[in-house]
């Protein structure tokens, strides 16, 4: 079957195919990973205005930005991660980038979120989602919805005296995805594919051991992820093509027919 | 004294021989937009033109300006297209004239110069006073001119408030002074104060720097002074009247241990300024003080021997000043009335003593002169007047 | 007596700020050492080394002795006050706009007669006591005070001209997350500021601490992040014109030096919160500052650097944090300059280590926060321009004095 690409623009530029924007805003306000103040710290978004108009540059505005490979929502590669560092094609520049458009699914756990900031995703909840919508077929994101990108900057962060309390999943999910699923990836609304209290599991931040170790992509501080059907939305996400880069800030968008 | 006589007392050598004359002013303006270069120039055409001289002829040129920057004398003599063998420039402010005089006499005793003139003048821009303020010493920079802006007259304030204190001087003092002067300006068609001063106007006029008030201030004008000094015969080699010098002092910052000023360096020399001269206070006939402020006045009139120090006040209530007066002072009104052409007012006394004593005054005459004290004072670089000097001259 | 201030009345946002004026400044270089006394605090004067006469005004030769050996020395201050004047009239703008004036003629027991400012309680035939004071112009002048403090002396306004009294006016402290941001808040409301702004960044992280700076009566928290050139721009927006004192609490102290050090990251944000931080803080609240110098009883007046002492010589232990610090001093320098115009102090306070978190493992003598707190609001109650607070600041400030490289082979141990 050949599929034609024009046909497929066509219906985009006429609004059957609906484009959802998985995307935060750049900004100074928003949150960004704290990790123990004696460790190296993921640069915060920064703005410096180069002119606006003015004496610095007459016709022109423009700015230089300053950020991480991690700041925002961002794209995770395997090489981000140990278990990862050594798989071929694994920083942002060598993925082959056909995979950077890929099917979705999305499963809805927000009300469980908002009764437990420290919700954990189990195979259990993930076997009995599948029962409503199908099996989840090999070669797709699987998208954590928390409805968390919906609160204000603090409970978004969500620190407390012994750090952030966020949802995610746990450890035997995250193998699961990998071996039972053969998943495309993870993506999450919240700071980090993994829980907030991720660092106490067994391995630490399970989501990012065992996807990039076995190669496989993470997305965070994704948003309207409600407006996704369980099933059928497909992303593209493509990275910065950043020398030997562990990661982006990115566009994500899901096309929903 | 006869001529290279020396003095027992001092051991100095006498002026015989050394005169002054031809007396000019150029009429004071309150402001002008000419130049010191061109108000000094006023006073040496004058000069050459009375005595029918040619400027080639002046061999000796004496200049004091405030406002002569970035000129000195020496640009002068390019300017004035003038030759001197002997220059000087003499920047001690109302001390200049009586200095000199000191120096062009012992000149031309020497014969080093034949006639020097000697010329002082001072233009007065708008922003003249506060410029002239800002750049007056090092130390004045430094340690008065913070300290409120106030200029001299804050200075004479704290000198003022001082002797007030310690000799009871009473502001009705000085304006008896001040009155007596005025009264004696009358007759100058360019004074700058043109109306009689009463008591009453004096006592509430706009205060300056406690306890100076308006009329304790000279007025700052532009304007020039100038006279020849010469040898007696080539004088009358010029027919020109003159008056004889007979004695001179001149002393710069004296007594440093007097915490606030009381006296000027007259004081040190005084006694020398007398028996030069031959003569005892009383037999003057009229004296120029400089008149700065009229606590100064009071102190010459201590400090150059016609009271002694602290009966400035009662001296002055129990004489006049005016020229018809017990004790006239200030003849022509000092420059409190005529005003303070800058380095000018540091000849004003002189030029005006001379007219007195050759009979051709501005003003009123004063009636029989026959000898006077002048006396210069100037240049406060922090806290006190630096410069002193004092001359008697007779007619001749 | 002087009148205690009054909190000052709403301006009214009708009436023309008044322009700031700057009294004559120019010295001599001689004269200047009367400036580097002021700075500090101290009160000296010239004292020659041959005949031990005390001298005033400065000059380049004794007038005893001519010896050319003046160093400046600390003198005793008292002295009485001879006569006093009034100046009602005045050709400088800036005293033409404050007078009367009064100055006066001090003789000093020390020797010399100085003319000094007078403050209202400084009366003639009495005894004084002398201070060396920048005024606005940054130049030192002499102001003679009364011989023991007087009820609400501080209140003199031609000593308040002098001094940057946080009484009645409004703070920023710029990072209230830290022990010293945070004792700088209580210590500036202590001293009776109107208001005490309190910058907090990133209000998504918990502030420990938050609950007690908030209940302290004058502080209102701001959004403020040094970081966010944004953030500074629209605090100073929205606040600037009501700020009269600029407390620059940000700090960034990590141990390590340069070489040994790996990586950037550190190096990256220590210049970015310290250095560039300043910057945005200059750029953003500088020109408002200035243009407020003379607007009225509140008037804008000081811009406060907290520096480390190793910012004149640098500690290899902490290497890097010394070199953003000796940024900061040097951006400094360069806006007290700026900033004079407007008659606008910038205090630069020196430490050395805190009694917090980061120097943990530092021997004492370490300075606690609140010490240093109350030393920033002793300096701007005086006026003064260079603070060196705690036993190492004044020992690293002696050895320097005596042999930089001595002292930067010490620190290397």
């Amino acid at each position: 079957m050949t599929v034609d690409v024009l046909s497929f623009a066509r219906a985009v530029a006429a609004g059957q195919i609906r484009v959802v924007d998985l995307t935060q805003t750049l900004s100074q306000d928003f949150p960004t990973i704290v990790l123990p103040p004696e460790l190296g710290q993921c640069a915060p978004f920064r703005m410096e205005e180069i002119s606006r108009y003015d004496e610095r540059g007459p016709a022109w505005y423009w700015n230089n930005i300053s950020l991480g490979e991690h700041t925002g929502t961002h794209f995770d590669a395997p090489i981000h991660w140990i278990s990862g560092k050594d798989l071929p094609d694994n920083a942002v520049d060598t993925i082959d980038v056909a995979k950077f458009i890929a099917p979705a699914v999305v499963i809805d756990c927000s009300k469980e979120c908002a009764a437990d900031p420290d919700f954990a995703l189990t195979i259990a909840f993930v076997e009995a989602w599948e029962a409503r919508h199908g099996k989840i077929e090999p070669g797709h994101w699987v998208l954590l919805r928390s409805d968390w990108s919906k609160q204000d900057f603090t409970k978004y962060a969500n620190l407390r005296d012994d750090g952030a309390h966020t949802p995610g999943p746990a450890p035997e999910v995250v193998k699961w995805f990998v071996e039972a699923r053969d998943v495309h990836g993870f993506g999450t609304e919240t700071i980090g594919t993994d829980l907030g209290q991720g660092h106490h599991f067994n391995p630490p931040f399970p989501a990012h051991f065992y996807m990039h170790g076995k190669g496989r992509f993470g997305l965070q501080c994704l948003t309207n992820l409600d407006q996704l059907p369980p099933k059928g939305a497909v992303i593209f996400a493509a990275p910065l093509k950043i020398k030997q880069g562990s990661g982006s800030p990115l566009r994500v968008l899901a096309l929903v027919s | 004294m006869a001529q290279g006589a020396r003095d027992k007392s001092s051991g100095r050598q006498s002026y015989d021989g050394v005169v002054a004359c031809l007396p000019v002013t150029i009429p004071y303006r309150r402001y002008s937009t000419n130049t010191a270069q061109w108000w000094l120039g006023r006073a040496l055409r004058e000069l050459t033109t009375r005595a029918n001289l040619r400027p080639a002829d002046i061999d000796g040129l004496a200049v004091s300006s405030f406002t002569l920057a970035p000129d000195t004398a020496i640009g002068l003599t390019q300017h004035f297209g003038v030759s001197p063998r002997w220059l000087d420039h003499i920047p001690f402010g109302g001390a200049s004239g009586i200095v000199a005089l000191r120096r062009a006499a012992r000149a031309v005793q020497a014969g080093d110069a034949e006639i020097v003139a000697c010329i002082a003048g001072d233009t007065n821009h708008v922003d003249s006073f506060r410029k002239t303020l800002s750049n007056f010493s090092r130390f004045a920079q430094d340690a008065v001119y913070p300290y409120g802006a106030g200029g001299a007259n804050a200075s004479f304030a704290l000198i003022t408030k001082n002797y007030m204190n310690q000799y009871g001087a009473k502001r009705e003092d000085f304006a008896k002074l001040c009155i007596a002067q005025r009264d004696n300006a009358l007759a100058i068609p360019f004074a700058m104060m043109k109306k009689k001063l009463t008591l009453d106007e004096y006592m509430a006029a706009r205060p300056i720097a406690d306890p100076v008030h308006l009329f304790d201030c000279v007025m700052p004008c532009a304007g020039a002074e100038g006279l020849l000094v010469c040898r007696e015969d080539v004088a009358k080699s010029l027919t020109l009247p003159y008056v004889r010098v007979l004695s001179i002092i001149e002393r710069h910052n004296a007594f440093t241990s007097d915490p606030i000023q009381t006296r000027g360096g007259w004081a040190v020399d005084i006694a020398e300024l007398w028996s030069m001269a031959g003569l005892k206070p009383d037999a003057v006939d009229f004296v120029q003080t400089y008149d700065d402020y009229p606590v100064i006045v009071m102190m010459q009139l201590e400090d150059l021997g016609f009271c002694t120090k602290g009966e400035g006040p009662d001296f002055v209530r129990s004489h006049t000043f005016t020229n018809d007066g017990s004790f006239p002072q200030n003849t022509s009104g000092g420059q409190l009335s005529v005003g303070q052409a800058g380095a000018a007012g540091g000849l004003l006394g002189l030029v005006e003593a001379v007219r007195q004593l050759i009979g051709a005054p501005l003003g009123t005459p004063v009636r029989d002169a026959r000898s006077c004290v002048v006396s210069g004072f100037g240049m406060i670089n922090y806290d006190r007047g630096l410069s002193s000097g004092a001359a008697i001259i007779a007619r001749a | 007596m002087s009148e205690p201030l009054q909190r000052p009345k709403r301006k009214n946002p009708l009436q023309r700020t008044k322009h700031p004026l700057s009294p004559p400044g120019v010295r001599s270089r001689t004269a200047h050492g009367l400036t580097a006394a002021a700075a500090e605090g101290r009160f000296a004067l010239q004292v020659c080394e041959d005949c031990k006469t005390v001298i005033y005004p400065p000059r380049d030769c004794c007038p005893s002795c001519l010896s050319a050996r003046l160093p400046f020395r600390d003198v005793e201050r008292g002295g009485v006050l001879v006569a006093e004047t009034a100046v009602q009239v005045s050709a400088d703008p800036y005293f033409r706009e404050r007078t009367p004036w009064r100055v006066g003629t001090v003789k000093l027991d020390a020797g010399p007669l100085i003319v000094a400012h007078l403050h209202a309680d400084a009366l003639e035939g009495y005894r004084v006591r002398l201070d060396l004071k920048l005024d606005k112009s940054g130049s030192a002048v002499v102001m003679a005070l009364p011989e023991r403090d007087t009820p609400n002396m501080a209140d003199d306004p031609h000593l308040r001209e002098m001094t940057c009294d946080p009484k009645f006016r409004r703070v920023l402290i710029t990072d209230g997350r830290t022990p010293v941001g945070q004792a700088m808040a209580k210590a500036f409301a202590e001293a009776g500021a109107a208001i005490v702004f309190v910058g907090i960044a990133d209000p998504w992280k918990p502030v420990p601490g938050f609950e007690a700076l908030r209940k302290i009566g004058p502080v209102e928290i701001v959004p403020l992040d040094l970081t966010d050139s944004e953030s500074v721009s629209e605090q100073a927006e929205q606040n600037g014109a009501r700020i009269d004192i600029i407390v620059n609490t940000a700090e960034h102290v990590r141990s390590g030096g340069i070489v040994d050090r790996h990586g950037l990251t550190t190096v990256r944000e220590q210049i970015d919160i310290r250095y560039l931080g300043l910057v945005r803080l200059a750029q953003a609240f500088g020109p408002v500052l200035r243009a407020r110098g003379a607007d009225g009883a509140n008037a804008a007046a000081a811009f406060v650097n907290l520096v480390s002492v190793h910012a004149l010589m640098n500690w290899p232990a902490y290497g890097s944090y010394s070199a953003a610090e000796a940024a900061c001093l040097s951006a400094a320098q360069c806006m007290r300059t700026e900033l004079r115009p407007g008659g606008i102090k910038v205090m630069n306070v020196f430490f050395g280590p805190l009694e917090t978190e980061w120097f943990q493992t530092v021997p004492p003598p370490k300075l606690a926060p609140s010490a240093l707190a109350r030393a920033v609001v002793r300096g701007l109650q005086q006026g003064l321009e260079d603070v060196f607070v705690g036993d190492i600041a004044e020992d690293i400030r002696a050895r320097l004095a005596v042999n930089p490289k001595a002292l930067e082979r010490e620190l290397a141990s």
